[in-house]
């Protein structure tokens, strides 16, 4: 049961910038075609590497995870393992039927309904008529559109089509399954309902997805490769340690005003005892106790203390933490024009990984805004265990024995 | 249970009857594929359509009128042809139009599966195949209508009307060759496409479709030559009770075509992967 399916030996793919040079080399490549063409394969001019020096393998129950920014060549790879195009360079051997969910719905004709784009789906799918007549019924069940199964699809929602498209694409038993960003499109029941479905078939499957969702890339993968420029950067089994690559790509030091009515302003952030070895980056290990040192100036009119909203938001911008704000206990007093506090939070449980703060200055019971930052400050949690959700609860395992004579107590002074 | 292996690598493994084992197999086993693609255009065709079928036939209709009401009115003079002008010249410009709509019809599917051919992994010699069945279909819709003629103008029925549409077929497979050169380079240039029905416009006009080959002169040397005469010729014949004169030639044009048109598929299936990179590029 446990044979490598795919194996992707130093693939290379290149590509042409310029389209007139592009079919010009189309001509050539038809002509040397014809005659086998066992050359070495040079760059030409306006020619790139698109998919550079890619190697992996892959077994039944596998999935392997690509990411990347746009245009780093997964697609490309993807294309190759499809056989839709020949490689420039090095060998992919593929075992068994090959299934791909890149475009949805291939062959829908828009005039005619959605049954008889089952039929046209279901044939570029490489089913048999008879096998489409088995499944029809489940098909639409499946998609869920029974209502409007007869109607033409150009009257479908793109999310219709793209029921229909996976309904119909989930009939297929593949050995290897070739997955692109299709699911996007459909809402979240419909995805949920589609991994579940991937979910089901993964056992018997080797996958190979395509994704810029990383926490769908951390669900689903055990093998990762980073792509940039067509080339690998991270491969290997710590999928976590390629989406924060992946993430520090994109990471930005900027702070971002997005509302200032110039009554005060951030002068400083830090962290007390963090490593500031690089700077404007502070490291701190996890447990520790977190201590926010900020430093505001106050410019003018402000005669009270304004309530302080500190967000702790993840490398997907989502917010995972909210820091209680300041009353009247807190005891902030403005001196010569700047107020200066710290925000503490006992052992501290984020777990590995980027994180950066925002933070709103507001006033009155509304909280009407004075001040809106993001990004203040960014910084990195450090643990040895490298794992997906935002907190790493420290947690103790006990035998209940203890619990049991408790409650045996408890029960018997109730007595 | 063993599983099939795929290998894909830079060097097309080019040993031609291994290929060509391998492009009859797909085609045998994408016969539900190319069937429900012709379908699918055929009555996406008809189902936006009042007129619907009337289309098929309403350009070489519209030509042979033409011709007709020339000839009549005494503006162009056409040497004697042996049967009904009407006949001849609406025979003629029918064959012709399924002449060309063979030869256009490759790069047509090609072109046409565009978006599936560089998302989808599917026997691509499917793609002619549905077009030669919705090739058949609207062939098969025009005869119709040529029988009509030639009951109409009294030609009558002759026992080689059987033996026509062996001749159409023969005129398909002519045309499905030229056609299955052509796409690769079709498919990347534009050009190519437009010279096509350019060229197949003036071409039209040294084969005897309207009128017949004239007793002596440079056009008779050329019109002899022309490979689609003896198609076009032979065809008419057999549907009016003649003597085929150029049966001849039209075999050998045929017997030619057959191991052209297996290059032709080979030519085809190495030149997709190329051209979808391209498109895709």
């Amino acid at each position: 049961m446990n044979e490598v399916l795919v194996s992707v030996e130093n693939l290379s793919k290149k590509f042409c910038k310029d389209l007139k040079t592009s079919l010009w080399y189309g001509v050539k490549d038809l002509a040397s075609g014809l005659s086998g063409n066992r050359n070495e394969r040079e760059l030409r001019p306006q020619e790139f590497w698109a998919v550079k020096d890619i190697s992996f393998e892959l077994r039944r129950g596998e999935c392997l995870g690509l990411i990347g920014h746009n245009g780093a060549g997964k697609s490309t790879l993807l294309k190759i393992l499809n056989g839709l195009i020949n490689p420039d360079a090095g060998k992919v051997t593929i075992k068994g039927r090959v299934g791909a969910l890149i475009e949805l719905g291939a062959g829908f004709n828009p005039i005619l309904s959605g049954r008889e784009n089952i039929y046209n789906n279901g044939a570029i799918l490489g089913f048999t008529r008879k096998e489409i007549d088995q499944k029809v019924e489940e098909i639409i069940d499946f998609a869920e559109i029974r209502e409007f199964i007869d109607m033409p699809v150009q009257n479908y929602s793109s999310g219709m089509k793209v029921r229909l498209g996976f309904a119909v694409a989930a009939q297929m038993e593949p050995d290897v399954l070739i997955i692109d960003e299709v699911l996007a499109v459909g809402d979240l029941g419909f995805v949920l309902k589609c991994f579940k479905q991937i979910d089901t078939i993964l056992p018997k499957t080797a996958i190979v997805f395509v994704s810029h969702s990383m926490p769908m890339v951390s669900r689903i993968c055990n093998q990762i490769i980073l792509m940039d420029r067509g080339e690998s950067v991270f491969q290997g089994e710590e999928v976590g340690k390629a989406i924060d690559q992946y993430y520090n790509r994109f990471a930005s030091n900027e702070r971002n005003i997005l509302f200032d009515d110039g009554r005060i302003s951030l002068e400083s952030i830090s962290i007390k005892d963090a490593d500031y070895t690089e700077k404007n980056f502070p490291k701190l290990n996890w447990g520790n106790d977190l201590n926010l040192i900020f430093k505001f100036s106050i410019k003018k009119n402000l005669d009270f203390i304004p309530f302080f909203k500190i967000i702790l938001v993840d490398k997907e911008q989502r917010p995972v933490a909210l820091f209680e704000e300041n009353n009247i206990d807190s005891n902030l007093k403005i001196e010569k024009n700047t107020l200066e506090f710290t925000v503490s939070h006992k052992n501290f449980q984020l777990s590995k990984g980027v994180y950066s703060l925002d933070i709103l200055v507001a006033e009155g019971p509304i909280r009407a805004p004075i001040l809106r930052m993001n990004g203040i400050l960014n910084f990195q949690m450090l643990h040895e265990k490298e794992v997906w959700p935002s907190f790493l609860l420290a947690s103790n395992f006990s035998s209940n024995d203890y619990i049991m004579i408790d409650i045996i107590k408890y029960n018997f002074n109730k007595k | 249970m063993k599983l099939e292996t795929k290998i894909y690598q830079k060097e097309n493994n080019f040993h031609i009857g291994k290929m060509l084992k391998e492009s009859l197999a797909d085609i045998a086993k994408s016969r539900f594929l190319s069937f429900q693609l012709a379908k699918r255009d055929i009555q996406a065709q008809y189902r936006q359509s009042y007129l619907g079928i009337i289309w098929a036939f309403v350009t070489p209709l519209a030509t042979a009128f033409v011709w007709i009401f020339l000839n009549n009115s005494g503006t162009v003079r056409v040497t004697d042809t042996g049967i009904p002008y009407p006949v001849y010249a609406f025979s003629g410009t029918l064959l012709w139009s399924i002449m060309t709509e063979a030869i256009n019809s490759p790069m047509s599917s090609t072109n046409s599966a565009k978006g599936i051919l560089s998302k989808i992994n599917f026997p691509k010699e499917a793609l002619v195949i549905s077009g030669i069945y919705k090739l058949l279909f609207n062939s098969s819709i025009k005869i119709i209508l040529l029988l009509f003629f030639i009951f109409f103008f009294g030609v009558g029925f002759h026992w080689s009307l059987l033996l026509f549409p062996v001749a159409i077929l023969g005129g398909i497979l002519f045309g499905t060759t030229i056609g299955l050169f052509i796409t690769p380079l079709g498919m990347l240039y534009k050009d190519i496409g437009r010279m096509i029905s350019f060229g197949l416009g003036f071409l039209m006009y040294v084969t005897p479709v309207v009128y017949a080959i004239p007793k002596t002169g440079i056009m008779k040397t050329v019109m002899e030559l022309n490979p689609f005469t003896p198609i076009i010729l032979t065809a008419r014949d057999l549907a009016v009770g003649m003597t085929p004169i150029y049966g001849t030639y039209f075999l050998i044009v045929i017997v030619c075509c057959i191991p052209l048109l297996f290059i032709a598929l080979l030519f085809y299936r190495i030149s997709i992967p190329i051209l979808v990179e391209r498109m895709s590029a």
